[in-house]
């Protein structure tokens, strides 16, 4: 495959964490790194395990098959491969796969000299599908409340871990996750908006600079962020997301057991109207 | 600039302290109901459990009296509902009512201590009818109770009022005025666990026969099913029960299709029962005693207290934890069962924990 003109000075070697120049090269535009290798593995097994879970299940509709975390009663132990065992090892292929990918973009930070914003970014998504399926179910006691692998089963499961805290939009930092979420598609279409019109103008004119797009939000709100800054809010606000829907999961269970509503009975009893 | 990251700082503990304040901790309890994965799971605190003990523990039964000799009805006067038992087991049954309903108070609570026949006292005149739904339940209701049965003590608990009534609501103010109406909700109330639902789901259901209902039938549904009041009022009795037992939506339903019986638990079918029975309670048995009772025991509208789920249940998914109290005192089952038991019948235990069928996945 060719290489781009200025590729060629970005492929250096070292920076690898681990197998030093082992597995250092490109395959086409694609670092492979040691992490690539395991990455590579993982997610090939964990796919195969999927697959094979599926032809020992009923069918084969896409949106039925269904990969069942253990009963609750193995608890923290090893279940049998068709009665949970099969979610489990494919658990380990989706953690391993996920968190070799994150470390293959660390090296690729390294070999760049740039830095790790990526790989943490990326980290947060790691650290929300963590807390669901090893996180909250060794704090809760059993495997068996980890999300099933299949499209239609964990939907059924969010739904009736909600009902488990009988309303769950009481959730306080569900509040803030579902909230962060609608900011963060909110400032991501403003922003790409901004981009697209400055980028377009009417015909015939020169494309504009960032001091048109500073201008127009000054005007409409008062204030502009500043074209680095709207990339630092963008990643806030994205992060901020996916952490507060890590910890909205988190604490229902392990450290909340009675309905969401419920919960906010301190503000209720707060002592100035009590 | 150093101040206000001072005032940050604490702003945030504080902040933090109530967050940490008002949540629970590990390690909690997990029942399963439903298949594998699906989340069909009961989710417990083992401290606050344990701290609930008293309220569902079993008070010992007397010892047994013999059932033969001479009835009540030959030997005292007025006597309307347990005529048929011996004259010791009916003094028992007496012992064990004061004991359940008022022990501080004792007999003369209910009966006039110069004439035990009289019935001058209304709370007399209320006990006979009591006596006559426990009975009503025991032999009519074994859809709700089974053979577990109840007594006075699974509503009572040694209070002359059950803890967990209910009273029509007054009407709210300015539910008249174009915007005031609220529709009983945005009134975070015990009663539906503190959601912005409807406060009074009783009314609706238990005492009128609304329909409970209000899911659609079809994916694109083209039939108006229930409107979207009906919903938040069928969702508020909804939070009632879970509340009142204990447990959560999951317990009965597999959320994924509320309305579908066929991936419900077995539970379902009991609670199903279990509104009817409440309100045909209410209907048939508190409400004619409004005239009984006098105005101090009354709500604010003139009506006489009620029955709902956590009446019996106080919070557990089976009241006393599922421990027979009746099988010591049979004369509470159907009038006249006792006559026809043989000498030391026991009510059979009931089946232990219902596990639902696991649900076929297609």
């Amino acid at each position: 495959m060719s290489m781009l003109s200025f590729e060629r000075k970005y492929r250096v070697r070292g920076g690898t964490l681990i197998g030093g120049d082992l597995f250092d090269f490109w395959v086409g535009p694609f670092y492979v790194g040691f992490f690539g290798v395991t990455t590579m593995f993982f997610a090939l097994v964990g796919t195969l395990l999927i697959v094979w879970g599926a032809s020992q299940g009923p069918t084969w509709n896409l949106w039925q098959i269904n990969i069942a975390p253990p009963d609750l009663s193995y608890g923290l132990g090893m279940a049998p491969l068709m009665e949970g065992g099969l979610w489990q090892l494919t658990t380990v292929c989706a953690v391993g796969s996920f968190v070799s990918w994150a470390l293959r973009e660390v090296e690729i930070c390294r070999k760049l000299g740039i830095g790790y914003h990526v790989p943490v970014a990326f980290g947060f998504a790691i650290l929300a599908y963590v807390t669901l399926v090893v996180f909250r179910p060794i704090l809760m006691g059993a495997w068996g409340h980890g999300f099933p692998y299949g499209i239609m089963s964990h939907l059924d499961w969010v739904s009736n871990t909600g009902y488990q805290y009988l309303h769950f939009h009481y959730n306080p930092a569900h509040m803030l996750a579902v909230s962060f979420f609608f900011a963060t598609t909110l400032a991501l279409s403003l922003h790409g908006a901004l981009i697209l019109s400055s980028t377009n103008p009417a015909k015939g004119e020169v494309v504009k600079t960032p001091d048109h797009e500073n201008t127009f939000f000054r005007d409409a709100i008062g204030y502009s962020i500043g074209t680095l800054g709207v990339h630092r809010l963008g990643l806030f606000l994205a992060l901020s997301a996916v952490f507060w829907s890590a910890v909205c999961i988190i604490i229902s269970g392990p450290f909340w057991t009675r309905g969401w509503p419920e919960w906010w009975s301190w503000w209720l009893n707060l002592p100035v109207w009590r | 600039m150093i101040k206000s990251c001072t005032a940050i700082r604490i702003a945030l503990l504080l902040a933090a302290g109530v967050l940490v304040s008002a949540c629970e901790r590990p390690p909690i309890t997990t029942e399963q109901h439903g298949f594998r994965g699906t989340a069909m799971v009961k989710v417990a605190n083992p401290r606050i459990v344990a701290g609930q003990a008293g309220i569902h523990a079993v008070p010992a039964a007397l010892p047994a009296a013999p059932q033969e000799g001479q009835k009540a009805s030959e030997v005292y006067q007025n006597v309307k509902v347990l005529g048929d038992v011996s004259v010791a087991e009916f003094t028992r049954i007496m012992v064990a009512m004061t004991q359940w309903v008022a022990p501080e108070q004792g007999c003369g609570y209910c009966h006039n201590l110069q004439n035990l026949a009289d019935d001058s006292l209304y709370t007399k005149v209320v006990a006979r009818r009591m006596i006559q739904m426990t009975q009503t339940i025991n032999s009519d209701y074994k859809t709700h109770v089974a053979d577990t049965g109840v007594t006075c003590y699974t509503c009572h608990r040694g209070m002359p009022v059950p803890a967990n009534v209910w009273f029509a609501p007054e009407p709210q103010k300015h539910a008249t005025r174009m915007v005031g109406n609220k529709g009983g909700q945005n009134t975070p109330a015990e009663s539906v666990a503190y959601a912005s639902l409807p406060y009074d789901p009783f009314t609706p259901y238990l005492s009128k026969a609304n329909t409970i209902a209000v899911n659609a039938k079809t994916a694109l549904p083209n039939v108006r099913v229930g409107s979207i009041q009906a919903t938040e009022d069928t969702y508020a009795l909804m939070m009632h029960m879970s509340d009142g037992l204990g447990v959560n939506c999951t317990y009965c339903h597999n959320t994924r299709a509320f309305s579908s019986w066929e991936t419900s638990t077995p539970q379902r079918v009991t609670a199903w029962h279990g509104i009817r029975m409440s309100r045909d309670l209410n209907n048939t048995y508190m409400d004619p005693l409004a005239q009984t009772f006098p105005v101090h025991r009354l709500g604010a509208l003139g009506d006489v207290a009620k029955v709902n789920c956590a009446t019996c249940h106080q919070g557990a998914y089976k009241p006393l934890y599922g421990a027979s109290m009746l099988k010591d005192y049979m004369a509470l089952s159907a009038a006249g069962a006792l006559a026809a038991m043989p000498a030391a019948a026991e009510a059979p235990a009931e089946p232990a924990a219902e596990m639902p069928a696991e649900a076929e996945k297609p």
